[in-house]
């Protein structure tokens, strides 16, 4: 079905298709768009979940948990604060190696108050053992959503996923949708360590030093097995739907000498940018990183690298920046913009395409002198 | 006399301290529960009682969940449970902690939404997992770690904030008297929606009296009139068979506090308010189980 919507919306509509059986969550902005859409749909049965409206984020992700752990679909949705103070269950849900996706509207963290995108909130949550995706656009919103509940409950990853939208730019922008009929793209859950009471088991009891690290190493195991069902799912969405993903969207990249790494809708700005640079002469290209857990293998060899970061790493630098310079084992051209939501058009990336300086960071509205 | 169950489903091994009354009360609550049933036990000394991975001296099954977080992860749980059609009884084990202090929040929320589970608070007036600290449960003039002079507040009166949320059932309870715990239990469980019982849990090690003593502490404690045993059945109050004696006739208060090494040394004008305190509680609950009030 062919709609306009917002990304919000999208998201909703991914999760009434997908059918959890228990939705927990808190509203904050710019998130409340998913929520209000979820209680609509349960409210007049167009979704037959459980919604439990929690008293706080920290209580959403615990009630997920408790409801995943009885084996059924969970999800939730927060954003920035809400993300921040539901942390320390983030790392329980995945050290229970419970199957929750949570869509986080992407928003800065105070203070000052500011509602605006920003990816610090998403990167906070960095090492928790989470798979974390960030969307561009209205219709991957939508996409993603509906692909994450397949990835995450595949019993070769058992691990929970975020899909990460921009506040406002995406959560609230109205872009044309298609949605599909996922039919058994999304197959039944089937939680291999179910709380049973017929087979009693103690779920996280204490774990000494002589096995808490087989634990942990799991984690990293599945994250690392996630990478094939990320790609095999990717494909067979593609197959089933049409719309083709991968690790990244590599846009113009094949013969660029300079490449821009963004995630979010700085990403597909930078798509313009690139046509902008191709009209001047510049051999420009754009990798939209989309997966940033687990942390594809990019092909950046041989080029010139500018890193558009929303999120920074006080004392160290630009979080997407210093990913790349640690796994590529190159010096990209560090960028820090759209803090806050700070605008940034595509004339603003060209800009940092033709200033590069590689090896040296920029901040966007702060460095002097550039 | 109640027909208590055989089965037993705290086994033989459990990590507890000599004269822990937190795994006796267990004992009870699941054979009253029995075995449909999961716990969620947030941080508290039953995280440490059931015993280590891979063993487990629990015979049903435990979720493990993190401090602030029982009555919500219970919550997830009731509802995914009730979802699937099934009536799997969900009991929150928590200590004075979790439920008072850093889980208050979520065990308020659950209640609000009319969450079908039991919460448990067995209270052994401390953070006893963690030492002996003081807690929003310690009473007034009772020494912990961090209340090295005895402490300065008093008892958080939780019962009254659980009232206020208007359960269909709540019930105080104590390790000493196991029928009536029992009873309190089985009660609970065959009614639907939020219920709670808030079990007084003498602790040899925090109170420092010797782990032998463990049932005549808590039995001290309802004679004097430091601990009521009552319900709340849809508001209505009955005062339980072991406080009415105690009630109309409490024994003398040191009786209580001179076992206890955590009360030595107490100022006289202390065991004063403790002594008022007693008697207001038993006046207010005389007045509501009478329906005056």
């Amino acid at each position: 079905m062919l709609m306009v919507a917002t990304g919000n919306r999208a998201v909703a509509e991914a999760v009434r298709q997908a059918k959890p059986a228990v939705i927990a969550a808190y509203p904050i902005t710019p998130q409340t768009g998913i929520v209000e859409q979820i209680a609509e749909y349960v409210t007049h049965g167009d979704l037959l979940s459980r919604y439990i409206p929690v008293e706080s984020e920290h209580s959403a992700m615990a009630a997920c948990i408790g409801a995943s752990a009885t084996g059924v679909r969970t999800f939730t949705a927060t954003s920035s604060h809400g993300l921040l103070y539901m942390h320390e269950m983030t790392n329980w849900a995945a050290g229970a190696r419970l199957p929750i996706v949570m869509a986080n509207v992407n928003r800065a963290i105070g203070p000052g108050w500011n509602i605006w995108a920003e990816h610090t909130d998403a990167m906070q949550e960095r090492d928790t053992g989470w798979l974390q995706v960030y969307v561009s656009t209205v219709q991957e919103a939508y996409d993603a959503t509906l692909m994450t509940f397949r990835i995450s409950e595949h019993n070769d990853v058992l691990l929970p996923v975020m899909v990460n939208l921009d506040g406002f730019l995406l959560s609230h922008d109205m872009q044309p949708l298609e949605t599909v009929e996922p039919g058994d793209f999304i197959p039944p859950l089937h939680l291999p360590h179910a709380i049973d009471p017929t087979n009693p088991v103690a779920y996280g009891p204490l774990t000494g030093p002589d096995q808490y690290f087989r634990f942990r190493w799991d984690i990293e195991r599945s994250m690392r097995d996630s990478v094939s069902v990320i790609r095999q799912t990717q494909a067979e969405f593609a197959r089933r739907f049409g719309r083709t993903y991968g690790f990244t969207d590599d846009y113009r990249c094949d013969d660029a000498d300079v490449v821009v790494v963004a995630m979010g809708t700085l990403g597909k700005e930078a798509e313009v940018a690139v046509d902008t640079l191709r009209n001047e002469g510049v051999k420009a290209g754009s990798m939209r990183l989309r997966w940033f857990r687990p942390f594809p293998k990019l092909d950046l060899a041989g080029r010139e690298v500018v890193v558009i970061d929303r999120s920074y790493s006080f004392g160290f630098g630009g979080t997407l920046a210093t990913s790349i310079r640690t796994s590529c084992g190159i010096e990209p051209y560090s960028v820090i913009a759209g803090l806050g939501g700070q605008e940034v058009t595509y004339d603003d990336i060209a800009g940092f395409v033709r200033n590069r300086r590689i090896g040296g960071e920029f901040w966007f509205g702060v460095t002097p002198g550039v | 006399m109640t027909e208590i169950p055989k089965e037993e489903y705290v086994l033989k091994g459990t990590t507890a301290c000599a004269g822990c009354s937190a795994s006796l009360s267990l004992r009870y609550v699941l054979k009253a529960a029995g075995p449909d049933t999961v716990l969620v036990i947030p941080a508290s000394c039953s995280s440490v009682i059931q015993g280590t991975y891979p063993n487990t001296a629990l015979h049903i099954p435990v979720y493990n969940i993190a401090f602030a977080a029982a009555a919500a992860c219970a919550s997830g749980m009731s509802n995914a449970f009730r979802e699937l059609g099934k009536k799997t009884n969900v009991i929150v084990y928590a200590g004075d902690g979790g439920t008072l202090d850093i889980g208050i929040q979520s065990m308020s929320g659950a209640f609000e939404r009319g969450t079908d589970f039991l919460y448990i608070c067995y209270d052994n007036e401390e953070y006893g997992n963690t030492g002996m600290q003081r807690s929003g449960a310690t009473p007034l003039g009772a020494r912990t770690t961090t209340t090295p002079a005895g402490k300065t507040e008093e008892k958080k009166d939780i019962d009254a904030i659980i009232a206020a949320h208007n359960p269909p059932y709540m019930a105080t309870a104590c390790s000493a008297f196991p029928q009536d715990l029992f009873k309190k239990v089985k009660k609970a469980l065959s009614i639907r929606g939020p219920t709670f019982i808030h079990i007084l849990s003498p602790c040899p090690s925090g109170w420092h009296y010797p782990p032998g003593k463990t049932i005549e502490i808590g039995r001290l404690a309802v004679k004097t009139g430091m601990w009521l045993l009552y319900e709340r059945e849809y508001g209505r109050v009955s005062i339980s068979s072991p406080s009415k004696a105690a009630m109309k006739n409490p024994a003398p208060l040191e009786e209580f506090l001179a076992p206890q090494r955590r009360f030595a040394g107490i100022d006289p004008k202390t065991v004063e308010i403790l002594k008022q305190r007693i008697a207001q509680n038993i006046k207010r609950l005389t007045k509501e189980e009478s329906g005056v009030c």
